[in-house]
């Protein structure tokens, strides 16, 4: 079972247009989706009788200001144990709505890792059981690992500083 | 497309105390963390329970979230090992040669193998301080001290061999990219060699005390079991996942790192409680020893860092006298170089399984994605499934024997 | 075993006759508290781990009369607290230091505690001294264990020099206040 079979059956299976952006980092496929076709997509892959990618090892968000229209991105990334072989899937929507299915009804690790994404990116992954903030307090405002907000403290005086200064 | 079926994984999704269903007394609700003294690290479960019995949990995290994915956006490739001492401070070496693995695969560099084997030694090392550490507290938990003073003794000693390569004792920020930052002194072999042959007396002493205890037995069979299917779609790696039966473990299945080279078990459990948990913990112990002995037997000739002297540190006494090295040094140091444009996904086995790293670069000084697959994260939410139905006491060593370490689960 | 000497602290001065012993009573309750310190480690992270060690047998924390860890804040003299304290979990380190009885001691291990470290982040408090005073800092990342005990030998050296009245003075009610602890 090689990174090819797997892009071409998952490209005669769901359609180019469906299933695009392939490409091999390191060994690892990649392949971009669309967003209605995620929970179909990580299903099929589930029960697929050679492939099955029943493991989630991840899954995380990410942040392009520049791409307008799809800003926000989802990577999940999937491990079949018995082939050992894994798979990146991407999906980005765009920052306006950003509303991704949920897939803790296939995989009980996607809990917490999409309440993450939403703390992080503010995400919001339609159908999730509990979407609220994981690790930042409830009452913090924004969504701190999009790029446009700074990393620092800003109630920290001390390193403003012509010399040592941030 | 809408041909595919949609399943739904077993049991998904935490049972919430159901109306109809009797209680033998009122429902109380209990405060557990975030500061407990049986917690070890700071987390907050809400409990619901009907006596003794736990009828449903809430966890809370992130009390000490330090926001580690947003420092790693500003920081240079090299800053940033000191953050992955950090995340599982138990056993920081695998974290750091985790991430220079996962940079030396993202700039293509090729690591001899000495320093290969001296990383296998070193990761083998931080393993047993991880799981000594796992299983010498959990014992303390069941009521057990003593077991804990014998064997902190070792973790000591492992500390000093760690303070022969890089001075530091817990957040070691060892080796460089490329490979180590200093051979092996005739002192950290003496000192390893010492450990190879004195740490087993203590371990077996430690197992002799506990393993076959009666009160240990009583206490930890079949308490906090999970299935390996549950534990599976739960995303368990590491100990956790080989006690529910089920032989994942990435330095097996994708060696890196020069394990293909080494022979050892993988040892699994078959009900996932908490008695597997610590004797699958306190067999790779053994494992790791088996590890580390045939490394320091082979342990190759040649030089201990590969020739990359845009990524590798220059020793600093070539720093003071040499040009070229102090130049490079600054600029290594001050992120001057940058990486090139990629994507790249690497995992370790670490302490409490795969530690991940998902590194997206757009050819800055700094990555443009640093996400860790952090595996503590990932599984404590199993927990309230896990605990559920059990007693409050049997909580604790459930929690325990999963071995959630704070700073990664929160990074 | 025999050969050592068993060291007992040196009586303050005072006033010494056939059958008594006459000292301030500052000294005594000094020396008293001093050498019976009850810790509350408030470990949350890295630093917790070599507090492990300091507590364990190598270092063994326990030689300063600091034998008994109180979990319990009530009974507790003094607050270590260990790692990073986020911006979510200082609430809950003021309510332990609320909790503590007079007089108590606040020892801040390590840089996160101190300063907020090298965690210069919107999630992390910069120091726990912006929310509770503290007595003494010990640097490190983590700090060694003999560098903890050092830090406990400090806040003993204080406890022993303390005036008896010091936590009802002024001074001290306005240091609280600065605080916001009434």
């Amino acid at each position: 079972m090689t990174n090819e079979q797997i892009a071409q059956d998952l490209v005669s299976k769901f359609g180019e247009d469906k299933i695009y952006g392939i490409v091999e980092n390191y060994g690892l496929l990649n392949v971009t989706t669309s967003v209605d076709t995620i929970v179909p997509l990580l299903h099929y892959l589930y029960q697929h009788p050679t492939f099955k990618f029943q493991f989630l090892t991840d899954l995380g968000g990410i942040h392009f200001p520049d791409a307008v229209g799809q800003e926000l991105g989802v990577i999940y990334h999937l491990h079949s144990l018995e082939n050992n072989v894994r798979l990146i899937i991407k999906l980005y929507v765009p920052i306006e709505s950003p509303v991704v299915p949920t897939i803790t009804k296939l995989y009980a690790a996607a809990d917490w890792m999409e309440r993450e994404a939403f703390d992080f990116y503010g995400i919001l992954f339609e159908g999730h059981p509990n979407l609220k903030r994981i690790l930042n307090t409830d009452d913090m405002d924004y969504h701190p690992m999009r790029k446009e907000y700074p990393m620092e403290d800003a109630t920290r005086q001390d390193k403003i500083d012509a010399l040592f200064g941030r | 497309m809408s041909d595919v079926a949609l399943v739904s994984s077993p049991n998904v999704g935490i049972a919430k105390p159901e109306e109809s269903k009797k209680y033998v007394n009122e429902l109380t609700t209990l405060n557990l963390g975030p500061t407990h003294p049986a917690t070890h690290g700071i987390f907050q479960n809400i409990l619901t329970m009907d006596g003794e019995t736990i009828i449903d949990s809430e966890q809370t995290v992130g009390y000490i979230h330090r926001a580690f994915e947003k420092i790693a956006e500003r920081r240079p490739l090299y800053q940033i090992t000191t953050l992955t001492d950090r995340m599982n401070y138990c056993s920081s070496p695998i974290n750091n040669m985790g991430w220079h693995m996962t940079v030396e695969k993202l700039l293509g560099i090729e690591v001899p193998k000495r320093a290969q084997y001296m990383r296998v030694i070193m990761m083998e090392l931080a393993r047993i301080a991880d799981h000594i550490i796992c299983n010498s507290i959990l014992a303390v938990d069941t009521g057990a001290m003593t077991g804990f003073l014998y064997v902190m003794q070792w973790r000591e000693n492992i500390y000093e061999i760690y303070e022969e390569l890089c001075g530091a004792r817990l957040t070691t920020n060892m080796g460089r990219f490329g490979g180590m930052e200093r051979d092996f002194s005739a002192e950290a072999i003496r000192k390893i060699k010492h450990f190879l042959s004195e740490f087993p007396k203590a371990l077996r002493e430690f197992e002799s005390m506990v393993k076959r205890n009666r009160i240990f037995m009583d206490r930890t069979i079949g308490v906090g079991g999970i299935s390996g299917e549950r534990a599976l779609n739960y995303g368990f790696t590491g100990p956790n996942l080989r006690a529910a039966g089920i032989d994942y473990d990435v330095r097996a299945m994708n060696p890196y790192s020069s394990y293909e080279d080494f022979e050892f078990d993988v040892p699994v459990g078959t009900t996932g409680d908490t008695y597997d948990r610590f004797l699958v913990r306190g067999e790779e112990m053994w494992q790791s020893l088996r590890i580390i002995q045939q490394a320091m037997d082979n342990l190759p000739e040649g030089p201990y860092h590969a020739d990359a002297p845009h990524y590798y540190l220059p020793p600093k006494q070539e720093v003071y006298r040499n040009m070229e090295a102090l130049i490079y040094h600054f600029k290594i140091v001050m992120g001057e170089i940058d990486a090139p444009v990629g994507e790249v996904y690497h995992s370790v086995e670490g302490g409490n399984g795969e530690l991940g790293f998902y590194l997206v670069s757009d050819g800055g000084r700094t990555p443009y994605r640093l996400k860790f697959r952090r595996p503590c994260y990932i599984y404590y939410q199993a927990f309230p499934e896990m605990i559920k139905g059990s007693t409050l006491s049997d909580a604790i060593i459930t929690m325990s024997s999963m071995n959630v370490i704070a700073g990664e689960l929160d990074t | 075993m025999s050969d050592r000497t068993i060291k007992t602290v040196e009586a303050p001065q005072g006033l010494e006759g056939q059958g008594f012993f006459a000292a301030k009573l500052d000294d005594l309750v000094g020396l008293a508290r001093a050498n019976s310190l009850w810790p509350l480690p408030f470990a949350t992270s890295c630093c917790g781990i070599e507090f492990m060690a300091t507590m364990a047998s190598h270092y063994d924390l326990a030689r300063f009369g600091a034998e008994r860890i109180s979990f319990s804040a009530r009974q507790a003299d003094v607050l270590m607290v260990m790692g990073t304290i986020a911006k979510k979990m200082a609430p809950v380190v003021k309510q332990v230091y609320l909790q503590m009885a007079e007089p108590r001691w606040v020892m801040a291990v390590g840089a996160c505690a101190s300063s907020g470290g090298v965690f210069d982040t919107y999630s992390v408090l910069q120091g726990i001294d912006r929310i509770i005073p503290v007595d003494v800092y010990v640097p490190g990342c983590p700090p060694r264990p003999e560098q903890i005990l050092d830090g406990f030998m400090q806040i003993q050296e204080l406890a022993k020099t303390e005036q008896r009245r010091r936590r009802e003075s002024p001074e001290y009610k306005a240091l609280l206040n600065s605080y916001g602890i009434e």
